[in-house]
């Protein structure tokens, strides 16, 4: 009997050395397969990152090939340009507002005119470099949103001939009110004189276009102003271009109606004149 | 060895069976989801108690005003509470600022959402307050026992509202307000085409009329307004234009475990017809050309398509305008219909409005607070001048079908702001259509393709425009592009996994099954040897 449970006992154990080996393998195959799936996905994830770069390499090649194959229009062709047809201009960053997932809205002038470049496509590194002056080859789609003529789904490349320009702000005050103004869109401009009155809302000064009251630090500024002949316009501090650190949002936020004041700022447009103001000096 | 195995075994048992009780534990949690909230058993008058509310607001001061006030009316019932308002006018800046907040435990207590966001939130760590057994919670679920204020009970919420809200079978929000969109139809120029104007309009109708609107005189000025510009037909969101023209016309979009089925030859068929009109350019979007009521107003648009929360926007009379009152045309009849439709027998319209969600905090007390303050704003007092204060209804049948509201809906026309009578045509319209009114599936990544969707029109349309080439080539191509775009083919599991659906992991590698096996032959014989000392036991007893 006793031999009968030793044997059985023995064979249990055999068995169970035999499981255990088998777990063992098994565990061992589990972490085979888990080192082989995980090889596996980053090879596939290097992959897939070396593809969307590659992509993005070409995609910016094409672009880039584009824009040095077209050639540059002056700032007339532009000008007679139709909506919605192919542009390319040759032009010096006046200002640009933050960048924001691969884009960035430039306001750019040569001595002929100016141009207004929405969401041109651009790395956080090449934002960095828009600065005054700096000339760049622009190629992308004459467009119009609420009056305002811009150049949109553009692309772009530096210009490094060491030509740079910086405009100096036109003083347009006699042209507000006029059909003339139009003709200076998108332009570095000086309004002077003007009054600020209050707005619909009572205030010299809103956060919101209605004043909705829902701001948040840095909100866009609105100021209605007033100039010589009693007409009423709405300047504006827009927040992607001079945010709550810059000086002329905290002064236009300290705005009293009765106060007088020069302005320099582009002249953009929405359902009429609408300058972005990027100074003012309370006289 | 077998000693050692047996050790070895047991000590990975215990590991197993603990990892394995954590995994149900966890379950537990995730299908409740409310990790750690327990109900108090009573709120606790004598703790102050501070809570922020994110709020959103159109551009209409009159809403801002009703918060603040709906926030004093609460602190005076509860003057324990403080609630701290912050007003957003952008959904997409209250998401990213709560998807902020989640990673550094910061969010608001309160805060006014959309299902798609939730979905989303949802994927943080058992942020979103589960609401499905806090409505029915007789102290303090809504209209309970102990709740100091007029709330709505359970069944005075629209009950399709309140479906919204359900992420994967339970509730995440309430419904706050609730609008669609409306067809906003310069009448006068329609007649002026030789066309009678039907109750109701099929997207046939539309185009028809458009393309007729876009004949010019010998000076180049449109026949029908005698402007330069003109365009007949303006839509506000293309995501929701071709979400309701696929709802419409029977094709696929999304499922609910979240599979991304909008590219297709069906959604080809939609967007070769839209390119039709945007490359006559009598058809164009706001992200293209502008807020389709500044056209509409100044006679330079036959069929607006936007919010009904954007009917004071519309209409020469209109209480809210852009645009200088010089350009608007007075002698223009705007009316309201539904949306254009595929089959009007069957009408279909997306519903959409704020919802508002609660996130859950360590201290029970704290979330008590917020879930009473987010019952508050489903009261009479909060969602009768709220609704009134655009194209909205109430979302609570309590405020529907109240003399107050009912009083209101009566008096349209009789003055051009708070009964202005294109806003209250859009809401009696909307009160008329809500059976008719659709939502489509939430889960992470359906913002994504709700963008999606949109951007296809919006591309195609742009194209058109530019006179570039639009064939099958440039639909493949469009469906890459946007696919990347939206990273839509990284949706997958998760997706699923925020949406209820159990995500399909594949079958179970090789490896991981002969490791069950062989854990299962070594329990079997352990059960064996067991079996086999018990008998000889017994036999040697004998």
């Amino acid at each position: 009997m006793k031999k009968k449970i030793a044997s059985i006992v023995l064979a249990s154990a055999m068995a169970l050395s035999l499981a255990a080996c088998g777990a063992k393998d098994a565990a061992n195959e589990v972490v085979e397969d888990t080192q082989a799936a995980v090889e596996e996905v980053a090879e596939e994830a290097a992959e897939a990152v070396t593809e969307a770069a590659e992509e993005v390499k070409e995609e910016v090649t094409e672009a880039v090939e584009t824009v040095e194959e077209a050639e540059a229009m002056s700032y007339a062709d532009y000008a007679a340009a139709e909506l919605d047809t192919e542009v390319t201009v040759v032009t010096y960053v006046q200002a640009h507002q933050s960048w924001w997932e691969d884009k960035v809205t430039v306001y750019t002038q040569d001595a002929d005119g100016a141009y207004f470049l929405y969401e041109l496509a651009c790395s956080e590194e090449d934002a960095a470099k828009l600065t005054e002056g700096t000339k760049i080859k622009v190629h992308g789609f004459k467009s119009e949103w609420s009056g305002e003529v811009e150049i949109t789904d553009a692309t772009f490349e530096f210009v490094e001939d060491g030509d740079t320009f910086v405009a100096e702000a036109t003083d347009l005050t006699d042209k507000l009110g006029t059909d003339e103004l139009i003709n200076y869109q998108n332009q570095k401009a000086a309004f002077n004189g003007l009054t600020v009155v209050a707005r619909e809302s009572g205030n010299a000064v809103d956060y919101k276009y209605d004043n909705s009251g829902s701001h948040d630090e840095n909100s866009d500024l609105y100021f209605d102003v007033q100039d010589a002949n009693g007409n009423v316009y709405t300047f504006t501090v827009e927040s992607y271009l001079c945010d709550n650190t810059t000086d002329v949002y905290a002064t236009v936020e300290g705005l009293n109606v009765g106060d007088v004041i020069d302005c320099e700022g582009f002249v953009y447009w929405y359902e009429g004149v609408n300058p972005h103001i990027t100074s003012v000096t309370v006289k | 060895m077998i000693g050692k195995f047996f050790k070895s075994f047991g000590k990975h048992l215990v590991l197993a069976f603990a990892a394995f009780s954590c995994l149900m534990l966890t379950g537990c949690h995730a299908s409740s989801g409310n990790a750690g909230f327990q109900m108090p058993e009573e709120f606790d008058t004598s703790k102050d108690i501070e809570i922020t509310f994110w709020a959103k607001n159109d551009t209409n001061k009159a809403q801002t005003t009703i918060y603040e006030e709906s926030v004093t009316a609460f602190e005076e019932i509860y003057p324990n509470i403080k609630v701290n308002l912050r007003f957003y006018t952008d959904y997409g800046k209250i998401y990213n600022d709560v998807i902020t907040n989640i990673a550094t435990n910061t969010t608001p207590n309160v805060c006014i959402t959309y299902p798609d966001h939730i979905a989303t939130y949802l994927t943080g760590n058992n942020q979103v307050l589960c609401l499905s057994d806090l409505i029915d919670d007789p102290k303090y679920g809504l209209g309970g026992s102990e709740v100091n204020f007029d709330a709505p009970e359970k069944d005075e919420v629209v009950s399709k509202y309140l479906e919204e809200c359900e992420i994967g079978g339970k509730l995440y929000a309430l419904p706050y307000m609730r609008s669609s969109e409306a067809l906003y139809v310069n009448k006068t120029y329609v007649e002026k085409l030789g066309y009678e104007l039907p109750d109701d309009i099929t997207w046939d109708f539309i185009w028809e009329v458009s393309e007729e609107a876009m004949k010019k005189d010998g000076d180049d000025n449109f026949v029908v307004n005698g402007q330069k510009v003109l365009i007949p037909f303006i839509y506000k969101s293309t995501d929701n234009m071709m979400i309701q023209l696929l709802k419409q016309n029977g094709y696929d979009y999304t499922t609910e475990a979240g599979d991304v089925l909008l590219f297709n030859d069906d959604t080809k068929g939609i967007l070769e017809e839209i390119a039709v009109h945007a490359g006559t350019k009598s058809f164009s979007t706001f992200k293209i050309s502008s807020y389709p009521g500044n056209f509409l107003n100044a006679g330079q648009c036959i069929f607006a398509i936007d919010s009904t929360a954007g009917a004071t926007w519309m209409g020469p009379e209109a209480p809210l305008s852009d645009i200088c009152s010089d350009d608007i045309i007075s002698d223009i009849d705007v009316v309201v219909r539904r949306i254009p439709q595929v089959d009007p027998s069957n009408p279909l319209m997306i519903s959409q409005g704020p919802s508002v969600c609660v996130f859950n905090k360590e201290d029970p007390q704290e979330v008590l607070a917020s879930w009473l303050f987010t019952q508050f704003l489903l009261t009479n007092d909060v969602q009768i001048p709220y609704a009134e204060t655009e194209g909205y209804v109430p979302v609570t049948l309590k405020a529907q079908n109240s003399a107050e509201y009912l009083d209101y809906l009566s008096r349209g026309g009789e003055n051009n702001t708070t009964y202005y009578s294109i806003k209250i045509d859009a809401t009696k319209m909307l009160l008329d259509n809500i059976e008719n009114t659709f939502i489509t599936p939430v889960f992470n990544g359906s913002a994504s393709v709700r963008d999606a969707a949109g951007q296809l029109i919006e591309n195609t349309s742009k194209s058109m425009r530019r006179k570039q080439t639009v064939d099958d080539a440039y639909f493949e191509k469009l469906y890459d592009d946007i696919i990347s775009l939206y990273r839509l083919d990284q949706l997958g599991a998760a997706a699923g996994a925020s949406s209820g659906q159990k995500p399909d992991l594949g079958p179970l590698p090789a490896g991981a099954k002969a490791l069950i096996i062989a854990l299962l032959s070594v329990w079997a014989l352990i059960l064996l040897y067991f079996c086999f000392t018990k008998i000889k036991g017994r036999r040697n007893n004998k």
